[in-house]
């Protein structure tokens, strides 16, 4: 396949470039919208570090995952070029499997945040275990707690009768205060870590989000050429290679993406 | 070189880049979350933390997306990708120095 005269490759890989640059477009906008409201937030409503919400050690084994898959993904192209289409195809498989991981690892981190809830109290509360008085607890619910339920209209939860709560330890560590018992009058509002509880998990939430529909459709696309490569390689090896190298373009951007998103979201 | 010319020698040296590029990117991985860490100030954290993804941004698209080896209009398209990303980006610092002004 001959480079086109005025762009200087191949039209499919000048495609997903014009591609890439609305991609960028699309992500930068969010990234804008984080820093606008990061900046504008009122004091106290937002974490002082990601870090203090989100679970670092996952997040760094998934930015390990995903950097390795964008490595298998160009190994595969490389081998595609060196004519070796079986350990082209072996490296694309191992690509789609990280890339299931990350997803897996992801799915994970999601779950606790939806099984993890915060309650804003009406007026500061001593608790056990803590410094002071407060005016949140966050902790996951005991089983003996009665179960929640949504407005039908706005999806909130309804105010309880009162909760039981298993409070996480204080911040900067120690052990799980006692069980606490909180009753309606004393909630101002109740919320998992979903992204109705702040602006800094709706924004968690929506980036991640869409991050992971991007990885979701790389590995429609890697799965396709996974099932369908080996016959198209064997009438037209150049032609496929070419196509696992635009398909490699948009999951190294997605990684590019990722690497990012990671230090933003987690660290920051 | 345009990658529809390359021999399997010429292969063999870009997976050898390839896996350097990986080392130094798990190395950089391992720097920001060490630094994180550290609890350095907020502005020296951000300045590290983004210092060091732009620079594992610059080795996946220069080596991983094969940008350090193209050639032409490609890289327009990135120098206006560049502008307007930047305008993006200031965009905020444009509506905060609005509200101070009221």
């Amino acid at each position: 396949m001959e480079p086109h005269p005025i762009t200087g490759m191949y039209n499919g890989k000048f495609g997903i470039w014009l591609f890439l640059a609305s991609e960028v477009m699309l992500f930068g906008a969010l990234f804008s919208t984080y820093i606008l409201l990061r900046v504008g937030a009122p004091e106290g409503t937002w974490p002082q570090h990601g870090a203090d919400i989100l679970n670092v050690p996952l997040a760094a084994f998934n930015t390990v995952v995903l950097i390795g898959s964008s490595v298998t993904m160009v190994m595969a192209w490389a081998y595609l070029k060196m004519k070796r289409i079986g350990m082209g195809q072996l490296f694309l498989a191992a690509t789609f499997l990280l890339a299931g991981t990350f997803l897996v690892v992801k799915y994970f981190e999601y779950t606790e945040k939806f099984h993890h809830y915060a309650v804003f109290l009406n007026a500061r509360m001593a608790v056990e275990g803590y410094e002071g008085q407060v005016t949140t607890i966050s902790g996951h619910l005991a089983a003996d707690s009665p179960a929640l339920t949504r407005a039908s209209n706005t999806g909130a939860y309804q105010a309880p009768e009162f909760v039981i709560l298993e409070p996480d330890p204080p911040k900067g560590g120690g052990d799980h205060p006692p069980v606490v018992r909180i009753d309606g009058a004393q909630i101002k509002r109740l919320s998992d870590f979903g992204p109705r509880h702040s602006t800094f998990l709706a924004t968690y939430f929506t980036m991640t989000g869409l991050h992971g529909l991007h990885i979701v459709g790389g590995m429609i696309v890697i799965g396709y050429f996974l099932a369908t490569g080996s016959r198209f390689a064997s009438h037209n090896l150049d032609k496929y290679a070419n196509r696992i190298e635009c398909t490699g373009l948009y999951w190294h951007f997605v990684d590019l993406v990722w690497i990012f998103l990671f230090p933003v979201l987690y660290l920051l | 070189m345009s990658h529809h010319e390359m021999s399997v020698e010429d292969v063999r040296k870009h997976v050898r880049v390839y896996l350097l590029v990986l080392a130094a990117l798990m190395v950089l991985t391992a720097v920001t979350v060490g630094v994180f860490y550290l609890h350095l100030p907020i502005a020296a954290a951000v300045l590290v933390a983004l210092a060091v993804a732009s620079v594992k941004g610059t080795l996946v698209a220069c080596y991983f997306m094969h940008l350090i080896s193209e050639r032409g209009l490609v890289f327009w398209i990135l120098g206006l990708i560049a502008i307007f990303f930047a305008a993006l980006m200031f965009l905020p610092v444009l509506t905060d120095m609005d509200s101070a002004g009221v």
